[in-house]
């Protein structure tokens, strides 16, 4: 408890930077909102690929660095296949190609190196990372491909009754995010409720228990990296769509990283929180700290996007290294 | 005292279990030198020996987490290779853990439901949806649960985060945890560890009802001499990965090589 200042200023820093744009007036209430409101829906994917993340490190302790590579690769997949077939089929076929590698990854790099040291083990992921990297582009090509979801992508003037100038939401991002908060949702209770789901926590709480009362390690590991397989999916295809198919995709995604830092590793809830409350903070920060920096120290421009979620993780290793609902490990000396 | 241990010696089954010759080694050191035994259904069987005496390891054996280097284990009849925790938990060994390996973000009922998980066969897609077998079958799983929370007498704790139960209660839900498995032979490492008096009673008394009760083989491991003898119905006596002894209780505490090991006589 004592060393809780850290965090508190922290926290206490965090939350005057969230209000102040909306006291000093620096931003009409409208506006407010809709950078509030486009912090959110990013911030939800966020949620979605750090869940992944989250899910894999917690049964199997392995620190998987090709999550983003796994989102571009199925993004490409669905993309490319989606040219040839109708998009709902080619998302289909994405699923069972993100399932099959799941099981290639589980065989072929995970089995081998059990009982490995953790870092033979990022060292692997991150050989898969590469890996997806240049076979997704050998099999279907590096140009920016695109999704259409086929949902309208101008944006729309809402609640112009209670705020001036309204608010402008795209419908297709809102129904992004409302797919990516059902899948969160989907996948929390999916955990605390069904008999694998049991199986799953109790793998990540201990494995050799697990074990010896018959969990099969090698199903879970199957089971956790096809859903990460498939979340990685959704988020590609909703990014793809938004962002076009490119290679960035996989720096994106990669924001998942940050955000299991801020959440906790081991928490699926601080996955869900850590993303957005960095969807929140780099937007906020690109739109009203940005123009502030580049008035004060006369810079060139803004780009804190890129950068925030990096170096707001940074001060959290410092003050709270097992991040916000991740557990304290204690070592006995 | 004599009549219930007749009525025990009764029940007594064929040989289910039989250690032949095993020897294991950790690069120089030998834990385990060409141990023989054999364990019988329904009885309750302990290995017993001072710290270090290979106790652990021999209870690892059986278990799958370590492969002998020599001799074979036969379960059923049938010989066991290179099986892992997970084939021997298949296979129908359970087991527990002397420094607790329980799931401790987890309440005490979802701990034992995770020992129904080998009997649980509905598809994934089924759980998700929370329908037909799948929902049955986590009711039927869920009675037989609550019967072994009621013979362990936790019902109070149901709901509780295993982590902040108290010692004796979690050793009571490892012990429920491994009951829910409904295994042919359980493995007991050192379940007395760390108790106090009325704990160890409560203990005792709860091996004897589920070897009773269920019919369950139990092999224990202990350090604390006493207590093995009250509840054993014939004991391994280890020491330097040897076996110095092994009979009933009577035998075992009149065998001058287990006194001397007992009391620290010198090699």
């Amino acid at each position: 408890m004592k060393k809780n200042w850290p965090v508190l200023l922290l926290g206490a820093v965090l939350l005057i930077g969230l209000v102040l744009p909306l006291v000093t007036g620096a931003a009409p209430g409208g506006f407010y909102v809709e950078v509030l409101l486009g912090g959110l829906m990013s911030g939800v994917l966020y949620s979605l690929v750090a869940i992944g993340f989250a899910l894999i490190f917690k049964a199997s302790g392995v620190f998987n660095f090709a999550q983003g590579s796994m989102v571009l690769f199925a993004a490409l997949a669905v993309a490319r296949m989606a040219e040839a077939m109708p998009l709902w089929l080619a998302i289909v076929l994405g699923t069972v190609i993100m399932i099959a590698l799941a099981w290639v990854i589980e065989r072929l790099v995970l089995r081998p190196l059990v009982n490995q040291e953790g870092v033979a083990l990022l060292m692997a992921t991150l050989g898969v990372t590469y890996f997806l990297d240049g076979f997704g582009q050998t099999l279907w090509g590096s140009d920016i491909y695109k999704i259409d979801l086929g949902i309208a992508k101008e944006p729309v003037m809402v609640l112009d009754k209670v705020f001036k100038g309204g608010i402008l939401v795209n419908k297709e991002d809102f129904v992004a995010a409302f797919v990516a908060a059902l899948l969160v949702a989907g996948l929390v209770l999916f955990f605390q409720k069904t008999a694998t789901g049991r199986a799953l926590r109790a793998v990540a709480d201990d494995h050799q228990a697990a074990q010896s009362i018959g969990i099969p390690l090698n199903r879970i590991w199957m089971i956790v990296w096809s859903v990460a397989g498939f979340v990685a999916l959704v988020a590609g295809v909703i990014w793809g769509s938004q962002l076009g198919v490119q290679f960035s995709l996989s720096q994106v995604a990669l924001k998942a990283l940050p955000v299991v830092i801020l959440g906790g590793f081991t928490s699926i809830a601080g996955a869900i929180f850590g993303g957005l409350i960095i969807g929140v903070g780099e937007k906020m920060a690109e739109v009203f700290l940005g123009p502030v920096l580049v008035k004060a120290f006369d810079l060139a421009g803004g780009g804190l996007e890129n950068w925030f979620a990096y170096v707001l993780a940074l001060l959290f290793l410092l003050v709270r290294p097992e991040g916000l609902f991740g557990e304290r490990n204690i070592d006995r000396v | 005292m004599a009549g219930e241990s007749n009525t025990r010696a009764g029940r007594i089954g064929d040989v289910i279990l039989a250690v032949e010759g095993v020897s294991l080694a950790f690069g120089g050191v030998k834990a385990l030198n060409a141990i023989s035994f054999d364990v019988r259904e329904h009885e309750v069987r302990a290995i017993i020996g001072p710290n270090g005496a290979g106790k652990s390891s021999m209870l690892n054996v059986i278990n799958g987490v370590y492969h002998p280097q020599e001799g074979t284990i036969r379960y059923l009849g049938r010989e066991y290779h290179d099986m892992d925790p997970h084939q021997v938990a298949v296979s129908g060994i359970a087991r527990t853990f002397q420094n607790l390996a329980l799931f401790k973000g987890m309440s005490v009922l979802d701990n034992i439901m995770s020992g129904r998980n080998l009997k649980m066969h509905s598809n994934i897609l089924l759980q998700a949806l929370r329908i037909g077998p799948a929902l049955r079958e986590e009711i039927e799983h869920r009675e037989v649960v609550e019967g072994i929370i009621d013979f362990l007498e936790i019902q109070a704790y149901r709901k509780s985060q295993v982590g902040q139960l108290p010692y004796g209660l979690q050793k009571r839900v490892d012990l429920a945890r491994a009951l829910a498995m409904e295994p042919r032979i359980l493995l007991l490492d050192e379940p007395m560890a760390g108790m106090n008096l009325e704990e160890k009673q409560d203990m005792c008394r709860f091996i004897l009802d589920a070897n009773d009760h269920f019919g369950t083989t139990i092999v224990l491991i202990e350090h604390d001499m006493s207590v093995v003898m009250d509840i054993s119905d014939r004991v391994v006596v280890l020491d330097y990965g040897r076996k110095i002894g092994d009979g009933t209780p009577d035998e075992v505490r009149a065998n001058q090589a287990v006194i001397d090991a007992y009391l620290g006589v010198t090699h």
